[in-house]
């Protein structure tokens, strides 16, 4: 891998690889000195042409427990119109020496901009384009589905995929990059995916996805789930006639308490909760839902940090590139 | 040797039989076997193919306003070398062609250069607003003697707007060239709607937003009476629509561009903009109904919407980049790819939708005329067996932003005679044409 940009084209060898290297991430944070020498030296850039906090600290926690150097620019409203062009914001990182650069951007492909043409060199990881996708928010989803999986079958995740776990993910999927990232990712870790969403915000096209399609999460929940994930539903949805109302939305689209009993008296004890935050309490997720012992909100944003540790790692140390001298092997003898 | 004759030997006109063309003074004087040389420059037709000059309905030259995207001067050296003998000057330029002032800037721009016939097409409403008719009339008096009223780029989307700019073109043969593009279904569109912008998360520009303007506007025209022409036909559905359309008697004509021809959706994958248009590339579905519509006359005419832009606006972001790829220098390789080497038409027809009615619906004197004696001598040379590379840095258009950079495409231009002068030999650019003096000026 040069680049993390979709997990569309991601292998699966490729997507368990870094899941299990997460998996030794993960042990790292939970040691009293939480850092690796893997990556001194190194330096990552977190460019963010869109606000979003959680992201860009999860981001530089996981550098920084690698011992990489970095650097947080804000390019918001950077435009042809506005200001610097990405080009020159490109060109001037690599002349800064920017070995890695994580790149968050309102526009749907920017990373796979960056990622093709020649302005700058560095491995780019892309931290949410657009409408298109989230790579390592999938990934850490996925990790989190994964431990949970193995925990019930009482095996290691390490190694493993999802096979026969069925996940629904609900809500405003037309726009959501968490939902692309997770059906093209879900699907090649062998899980059954189901999109629950209202007609109007599921994309013309969505019928060629390797995923099922419902209008009804009543039924979607009676079918039998074993995950649940809830997307945010954006503010500014509400005024463009995607559905009527927000309580119209949330009642019939959102996880309200009713459904969360109904997952204790549909039998499914083990069926986690999901959202990738940050949550819309009593629009898309009830309080009791997000704050129930289902819910793994929490999980996914630790598990973020070491999924991140795990691809800034692969993609900086990889063969192709200079590895820094058997980092994480010697962390670990040292352990 | 006499400087304006010219003796083309051996060239087969239209695709038929080897014959020799002698120009003299910009008209065909004679056309057989075997002519006389005479005083005459021999150009060397053997294996070649005389065409008539082709006619563009449909370009950008960007000049007054985007010089730094196109001139009229490079951008008619691009047509040249196309094999373009005359093109349609688009009017979302800076100013606005919305008067006939600047109608007539462009159109003398136009005859400065001198190599091919500039005809500016008018805008429809002042400043492409969509909101008042311009001053039609006085900018098909003036001396551009505008014929087509555009306000290409942006759709007449108002009905009332569109079916008074139909009724009033009657009153001097004009036509009416929409975009059709419903702007409440396209805001913001980025793609084609469908499988590939569900993948990619680009804003879709869903096929019923053309479609939806082109039913609406035949059944204008029909209502009033009146010519239609529609720029750039994409989708499946709109050549079905025109069909219809000519079924019924409607005097609807259709254009459809080099690259909605070739290319589809799937490019957009690389988030490389140069692949970025309005209207966007469809899909594979798409491309063969129209290669079909344009076949069986349904669509009638290619016309490049050839769209320059400054690298800048293409090196960026797909959301933030400009919509538009050159296609002068490409045209004819691309048709002859798509619709020759196909067998869907033959180059008789190549000179029906690029040359003949092409001056018909622009109401073109002297452009798209049969190569017989005492015809104008707008006539090109074309070598098609000819293979070659595409390199957009090699072309004359100012504009670096082709789709088919890199491709192999079959055909070239090998001569350009405009107004029986050649403005391209070789292949390569020669002189203008020069127009008389006024005398008395």
């Amino acid at each position: 891998m040069k680049h993390l940009l979709s997990t569309e084209n991601l292998s699966a060898f490729d997507a368990i690889r870094v899941l299990d290297t997460a998996e030794e991430m993960s042990a790292v944070g939970e040691r009293e000195v939480k850092k690796l020498p893997a990556l001194r030296g190194r330096t990552v850039v977190n460019l963010f042409f869109e606000d979003s906090t959680r992201t860009r600290i999860s981001f530089e926690a996981a550098a920084k427990r690698l011992s990489a150097d970095v650097i947080n620019f804000a390019a918001k409203g950077s435009s042809v119109s506005k200001g610097e062009s990405l080009k020159d914001t490109a060109q001037t990182l690599a002349a800064m020496g920017a070995d890695a650069v994580v790149i968050r951007h309102w526009a749907s492909g920017a990373p796979h901009r960056l990622a093709a043409t020649d302005w700058i060199d560095a491995a780019v990881i892309n931290a949410g384009d657009g409408t298109h996708e989230h790579p390592t928010q999938a990934l850490l989803d996925a990790f989190t589905m994964r431990r949970h999986w193995a925990q019930l079958k009482g095996t290691a995740s390490t190694g493993a995929d999802l096979k026969g776990m069925r996940v629904a993910i609900a809500g405003d999927v037309l726009h959501s990059r968490v939902a692309r990232s997770n059906v093209w990712l879900l699907k090649t870790l062998g899980a059954d995916v189901t999109l629950v969403a209202p007609p109007t915000l599921l994309p013309i096209g969505v019928e060629h996805w390797p995923c099922k399609v419902s209008y009804n999460l009543d039924e979607t929940l009676e079918a039998g789930i074993d995950a649940m994930m809830m997307l945010r539903v954006q503010g500014e949805r509400m005024n463009a006639s995607f559905f009527p109302s927000t309580r119209e939305y949330s009642r019939r689209w959102g996880f309200d308490d009713a459904r969360l009993r109904a997952l204790d008296d549909l039998g499914m004890k083990d069926t986690i909760i999901m959202h990738p935050g940050p949550m819309n309490r009593g629009l898309e997720i009830s309080s009791a839902a997000a704050d129930s012992p289902r819910s793994t909100v929490l999980a996914q944003v630790r598990n973020g940090v070491s999924v991140r540790m795990a691809a800034l790692y692969l993609l900086l140390s990889g063969d192709s590139r200079e590895a820094a001298p058997n980092a994480i092997q010697s962390s670990k003898e040292t352990n | 040797m006499a400087e304006n004759t010219y003796l083309i030997r051996g060239a087969a006109i239209l695709g038929g039989e080897p014959e020799d063309l002698l120009i003299r003074d910009g008209i065909i004087e004679a056309r057989g076997k075997d002519l006389a040389d005479g005083d005459a420059t021999v150009v060397d037709g053997k294996g070649l193919i005389a065409l008539p000059g082709m006619v563009d309905v449909h370009t950008h030259l960007r000049e007054p306003g985007r010089e730094d995207a196109e001139t009229v001067e490079t951008g008619t050296r691009a047509a040249a070398l196309g094999g373009f003998t005359a093109v349609h000057a688009m009017a979302n330029s800076n100013p606005v062609a919305d008067t006939a002032g600047v109608v007539e800037q462009v159109h003398s721009l136009g005859r400065a250069s001198g190599w091919v016939d500039v005809r500016p097409v008018g805008a429809v409403t002042v400043g492409l607003a969509g909101e008042q008719l311009a001053e039609l009339g006085a900018m098909a008096d003036s001396r551009a003697q505008v014929r087509m009223f555009s306000d290409d780029g942006i759709c007449v989307h108002d009905p009332v707007i569109m079916r008074r700019a139909l009724e009033y073109v009657k009153a001097f043969d004009g036509v009416v060239a929409q975009h059709a593009q419903e702007p409440r279904l396209t805001a913001g569109a980025q793609m084609n709607e469908g499988a590939v912008s569900a993948v990619l998360g680009l804003t879709g520009w869903p096929a019923v937003a053309e479609e939806s303007i082109i039913a609406r506007d035949v059944l204008l025209a029909q209502h009033v009476g009146s010519r239609l022409h529609v720029c750039h036909v994409s989708t499946a559905g709109s050549v079905e629509i025109i069909r219809w359309a000519k079924a019924r008697g409607i005097n609807v004509t259709a254009e459809v561009t080099p690259h909605h021809l070739l290319l589809t959706d799937e490019l957009v994958r690389s988030y490389d903009p140069v692949y970025k248009v309005n209207p966007p590339l469809r899909t594979d579905a798409d491309v063969q109904a129209l290669r079909e519509g344009l076949a069986d006359g349904t669509i009638d005419v290619v016309g490049t919407d050839h769209a320059p832009h400054p690298s800048e606006h293409k090196e960026c972001e797909w959301a933030q980049a400009a919509m538009g790829m050159t296609g002068l220098e490409t045209a004819l390789s691309v048709v002859q790819e798509t619709m020759i080497e196909t067998g869907l038409m033959s180059w008789a027809d190549f000179a029906r939708v690029t040359s003949f009615t092409p001056a018909v619906i622009g109401r073109v004197a002297d452009q798209g005329r049969p190569l017989d004696v005492g015809e104008p001598a707008n006539v090109i040379l074309v070598d098609p067996a000819a293979r070659w590379t595409v390199d957009p840095h090699k072309m004359a258009t100012m504009g670096r932003n082709s789709p088919f950079k890199g491709k192999e495409l079959p055909g070239s231009v090998v001569a350009t005679f405009f107004k029986g002068h050649p403005t391209v030999l070789d292949g390569k650019l020669n002189t203008p044409y020069r127009y008389p003096a006024v005398s008395g000026n």
